[in-house]
């Protein structure tokens, strides 16, 4: 889940960290306000949640409140990768000597998160690391034990930085990591955090994620900065075929059956648990298939949802057949998901063993799953067969049937 | 219509208003509901949805409930 750049500088703001005078505008008249209470000249930033706000046009300067009422009238009748703004944030613009890095985001590979750090800001920190590698430092640390200064100092001192900016840069990145932790998020990025000219310290811009399933925990919070509970809060809006696909998850509290993102092949996806969404996807594609959705299934979701997810996929324009393929350790049981999937090609008017590629999920129940998928004839395969071979498999029957 | 499970209640269990009281409860998806005048109501909406737990056919006086898997029939 996505902040706009005014909330997430509110949440800057909170931890101490040092900011720009600013005031977030809805109308031209509230920006002129702010930019007279400002004093001097402005910038004016479009709020989307989109980036290529600069090369879109929707970041402007103004020297006058006459002018930023003028400009953020053009602002907020600007659309970004079709978005309309919320807002404009109105800041004072800062006379900047240096810009700087600091991020934080999970690793992955590493199973922690990391600090990102680096004496280039201003430009795409992938850019910086694969270009500039030694203008980047890295540190991983646990979520488990408090984030220390010497933790901060030691990744800014790694890339020869001394004297004023050491002191002055390892309490904004101290400050950054604890704000990640305390708000679960999955991102906390400053890019550029500037060196002013009397030596000081801003955060002109910055970028917050919060992981969604974290959203119950911060709902106070959420309230406080105006987030309503329908917001999906990502970089596009959501299509009409994803947000049938929430619809269809919210149908009851049983298993996930649901968080559908579509896309323009002709192979529907029923797949699901664990990061097996992902791979099976991954493996769909490198064995030639054209994947239609993602989604996620599992935990025992009702025959209801599975059968209305199913539903939902074959409607999608496009879609020829569908493979359902979930991860091991799904422990979904295999034949209430038979009973979903069935029961969905046949209400949407389908044969199974027509519409249905391959259906592998190893999980509980596979011998009464087995029964009901050979009744109808669909083939299947059970732990036995690899997520990759799987989605050969489904790969193959797409094109040979 | 359900396609996958059949659940036959014995009528001398359905006209018991304590049975069928203890089959509303029992069941984990709502395959059983009560009428106005406290007897059983099969919801064949649901009947799709058994988890096959037995609860039911534990809860009544044997053979009274029966379970049938569709799919298992020729």
């Amino acid at each position: 889940m996505r902040f706009y750049e005014h909330e997430a500088k509110t949440l800057l703001g909170r931890q101490g960290l040092p900011l720009p005078k600013s005031g977030n505008a809805k109308t031209p008249e509230e920006a002129e306000q702010i930019a007279g209470q400002i004093a001097g000249t402005v910038v004016l930033k479009s709020q989307v949640l989109s980036g290529g706000r600069m090369k879109a046009g929707g970041i402007r300067f103004a020297g006058s409140p006459q002018e930023a009422r003028r400009e953020a009238g053009a602002i907020l009748a600007l659309a970004i990768n079709g978005q309309r703004p919320r807002s404009v944030l109105v800041e004072a613009k800062a006379p900047v000597r240096k810009e700087f890095y600091a991020g934080v985001i999970y690793d992955a590979l590493a199973k922690r998160p990391v600090l990102i750090f680096s004496d280039m800001g201003g430009i795409d920190i992938e850019q910086v690391a694969e270009q500039h590698p030694e203008h980047v430092a890295r540190a991983h640390f646990s979520v488990l034990e408090p984030f220390s200064d010497y933790q901060a100092k030691n990744v800014v001192a790694s890339l020869g930085i001394t004297g004023n900016q050491l002191s002055r840069l390892t309490p904004i990145l101290t400050r950054l990591v604890r704000l990640f932790l305390q708000y679960n998020l999955t991102l906390a990025e400053i890019n550029p955090l500037c060196e002013l000219e009397d030596g000081n310290f801003l955060c002109l811009d910055c970028h917050l994620d919060m992981e969604e399933e974290a959203r119950d925990r911060h709902t106070r919070l959420l309230q406080e900065l105006g987030v309503g509970r329908e917001e999906t809060r990502q970089a596009r809006p959501p299509t009409p075929f994803e947000i049938r696909g929430a619809q269809v998850d919210a149908l009851d509290n049983k298993g996930v059956a649901g968080h559908v993102i579509e896309f323009d092949g002709d192979l529907g996806l029923i797949i699901g648990a664990g990061g097996g969404s992902l791979t099976l996807l991954d493996a769909v594609r490198k064995h030639g298939g054209r994947p239609a959705n993602y989604c996620e299934i599992g935990g025992n979701p009702s025959v209801r949802k599975a059968c209305e997810l199913t539903k939902l996929i074959l409607s999608k324009p496009g879609v020829e057949k569908i493979a359902v393929m979930m991860n091991v350790v799904s422990n979904t049981r295999v034949d209430i998901m038979a009973r979903g999937v069935i029961k969905g090609v046949i209400e949407a008017g389908y044969q199974p063993k027509d519409k249905i590629t391959f259906f592998r999920i190893p999980g509980s129940w596979e011998d009464e799953g087995a029964r009901i998928l050979r009744k109808y004839g669909v083939e299947y395969g059970d732990r036995s067969v690899s997520m990759d071979e799987a989605a050969r498999r489904a790969v193959v029957n797409m094109r040979g049937r | 219509m359900p396609m996958f499970i059949r659940v036959e209640v014995d009528p001398s269990v359905a006209r018991r208003a304590d049975l069928a009281k203890k089959l509303v409860e029992v069941c984990p998806v709502d395959i059983f509901a009560q009428n106005a005048d406290q007897s059983l109501r099969i919801v064949e909406d649901n009947l799709d949805e058994c988890v096959l737990c037995d609860l039911c056919i534990q809860a009544c006086p044997a053979g009274t409930v029966k379970i049938t898997k569709l799919y298992e029939q020729a």
